[in-house]
């Protein structure tokens, strides 16, 4: 029963690494770009979420929902201002520059909120709990798989169903037809990051509400992203959620066997994905 | 008439020629400087010779490794695990860090290799977090906290003598004995990464970074090139790596395989200097030591001036500081380009190698 337990604590942990993976994902579909700070964006969105919460008095989900926005502007901002200029065949400008990117958010984080942990209060909701059967689940840890499969549904939604997601399949395919087809491809990947740092919001709400954040976890965070999205199967946002799922069974399952195995288990369990299934689980016939 | 090969330049036999009077001038600095500016150079050779190795493997070779800090890690941790464990004098066992970085470096190059493009920088990322976790785990070597090295280990060859030649304390001339180690490995490295650029293997090298499927065409091996470049670069970090910590001589698994201090500040120095030239990480580790030396005080200030400074130069002079001078100027220390020169025969001369 015991192992019932930690397997399904396991994938209710993939939720949340799905989460942090989403917008990885969706940048990497859109532009082919890899952001090596988008772990620090999504503490970044930790800590708007928590001045909010701190500064109004409200609510952590309604302080996440006036922090969208916030990060909509700055994606936007971000790629139109920098990331836009570094697109192109060569991969080294963008993996520099976000690479300084993740250096000079993390610092800034430090010298605005310093070193110490922080966390969003969520009240009662923090241990409170259901009993499904045998088992007795978090509420947070559902809440969480629940927003992941939530998250997945509307991106897909937005992909297939509207005249935006159109536009995104069509710069992904072939940027300079689409451009004349009347498309702006700049100000189309713009919109991709707002979105993808509606996403990092989402994704930051979770993480600040269940454990405890500081400046320096963001690497961490794009490495789990990043191996959900690896061991998923490039450009499929369901095979993301699967390799979150891996990861975060693999952690739980090698924390119950030993506690200083947690995070080591989590990348042998990439490791092996990548031996056995070098394009993921899920892959997409291209890419 | 004939013509030969050549990619000598005036400016380059200058530049030799000074670079023989500053490495005469560094080998008997310990007489005549401090041990604190000693302290100095050894962190500027130290550091110059990962932004080498870095340039080689992303700047030449198209690899854009994140993870270069699993070498730096397991050549100090080899270090250590020699000296404590086996025995070893830490001066012979340098060598042996370079080894068992090559072949921890065999396994990464085998994960990293089937990640495409920019996925493989954090695959590199991956593993280095693989091995600073296993090796967090290795209770002989200290755990999760760490190590000192005991005296015993500390009089390693040749600091008995310095001690006693340039009279100075124990201490002082362990710092000597590495700073002249530094020295050898900064020199060997540039002169062995210009060697090879200059090579037959270099031109290939340049080919792969440049369009790998026109380089297939003519033959290249480009993954054959990789691997070499990755290997390579492995085995001159894991050296520096050693070398670092047995200058430390204490060691934790956070410290040597910090992302920041061996990745993240090579990066900088290299794109500061000017990617995918020798000049550029000489330059871009002098522009880092003046940096930091204004700015250290400061903490997460000076990163995020160093972190914006990289951001910067990368969008608006992605060859860097060299690249700016020698785009203005012409002028190439370390010339690697094969030029084509007309010379009057005096008698018949046979025609140059041509690689190029």
């Amino acid at each position: 029963m015991m192992w019932v337990d930690t397997v399904v604590q396991g994938i209710l942990l993939g939720g949340l690494y799905a989460l942090f993976a989403a917008g990885l994902s969706l940048v990497f579909g859109i532009m082919r770009l890899v952001n090596l700070a988008h772990g620090d964006l999504i503490v970044l969105a930790a800590y708007v979420i928590l001045l909010v919460v701190s500064v109004l008095g409200i609510n952590p989900f309604l302080a996440a929902a006036i922090a969208m926005p916030v990060m909509f502007a700055f994606g936007w901002l971000l790629q139109r201002v920098v990331l836009n200029r570094v697109l192109g065949e060569d991969i080294l400008p963008p993996l520099l520059v976000t690479f300084g990117l993740s250096i000079v958010v993390q610092n800034v984080l430090l010298e605005g909120f310093t070193a110490d942990s922080q966390r969003i209060g969520a009240g009662s909701l923090e241990t409170a709990s259901v009993a499904i059967g045998p088992l007795t689940l978090g509420v947070m840890p559902l809440l969480t798989f629940a927003s992941a499969i939530a998250v997945i549904v509307g991106l897909n939604q937005l992909f297939y169903r509207t005249a935006l997601g159109r536009a995104f399949r069509a710069v992904s395919d072939d940027p300079v037809t689409a451009s004349l087809m009347g498309i702006k491809p700049a100000s189309v990947f713009a919109t991709a990051t707002g979105i993808a740092m509606v996403v990092v919001t989402i994704a930051a709400l979770y993480l600040g509400m269940r454990s405890n954040f500081d400046p320096t976890i963001g690497p961490a965070r794009l490495i789990y992203a990043f191996e959900a999205v690896i061991i998923g199967g490039l450009g499929s946002l369901w095979g993301t959620l699967a390799g979150g799922i891996v990861i975060g069974v693999a952690q739980t399952v090698g924390a119950a066997i030993n506690p200083e195995w947690q995070i080591l288990s989590g990348h042998v369990a990439f490791l092996i994905v990548l031996l056995i299934r070098p394009r993921g689980l899920f892959p997409r016939s291209h890419d | 008439m004939s013509t030969i090969v050549d990619t000598r330049t005036t400016a380059s036999r200058i530049a030799g020629v000074c670079a023989v009077l500053l490495l005469a001038a560094a080998i008997v600095a310990p007489v005549f400087v401090g041990r604190g500016v000693i302290q100095d150079l050894f962190f500027i050779l130290t550091m110059l010779t990962l932004a080498q190795f870095w340039n080689l493997l992303a700047g030449y070779g198209g690899l854009v490794s994140v993870g270069q800090h699993a070498f730096v890690g397991i050549g100090a941790y080899t270090l250590f695990g020699a000296g404590l464990l086996l025995g070893l004098d830490p001066v012979a066992a340098l060598l042996l860090c370079g080894v068992v970085a090559v072949v921890i470096a065999v396994p990464t190059a085998f994960f990293a290799f089937r990640l495409q493009g920019a996925y493989f920088a954090i695959g590199t990322w991956v593993v280095a977090e693989v091995v600073r976790l296993s090796v967090a785990q290795w209770q002989a070597l200290g755990g999760g906290s760490g190590t000192s090295l005991p005296p015993t280990a500390r009089d390693f060859a040749g600091t008995a003598w310095v001690a006693r030649v340039l009279d100075v304390r124990d201490a002082a001339a362990r710092d000597i004995v590495t700073y002249w180690l530094a020295l050898a490995l900064a020199v060997a490295t540039c002169a062995g990464v210009y060697a090879l650029l200059r090579s037959k293997r270099g031109l290939a090298l340049a080919a792969v970074r440049d369009n790998v499927a026109a380089a297939q065409a003519v033959g290249v091996d480009a993954q054959r090139m990789k691997w070499l470049v990755f290997l390579i670069a492995a085995f001159g970090t894991g050296i520096a790596g050693g070398l670092i910590y047995l200058q430390k001589g204490r060691i934790s698994p956070d410290a040597a395989f910090s992302v920041t201090d061996w990745t993240a500040f090579v990066i900088f120095i290299v794109v500061i200097g000017g990617i995918g030239t020798i000049e550029g990480p000489i330059i871009g580790v002098l522009v880092f030591f003046a940096l930091q030396s204004l700015l250290a005080d400061y903490g997460s200030t000076y990163l995020i001036v160093l972190g914006a400074l990289g951001v910067v130069i990368m969008l608006f002079a992605p060859r860097g500081l060299w690249g700016l001078f020698a785009a203005r100027t012409g002028i190439h220390l370390f010339p690697v380009r094969r030029r084509l020169r007309r010379t009057v025969p005096r008698n018949t001369q046979p025609p140059g190698e041509t690689h190029g």
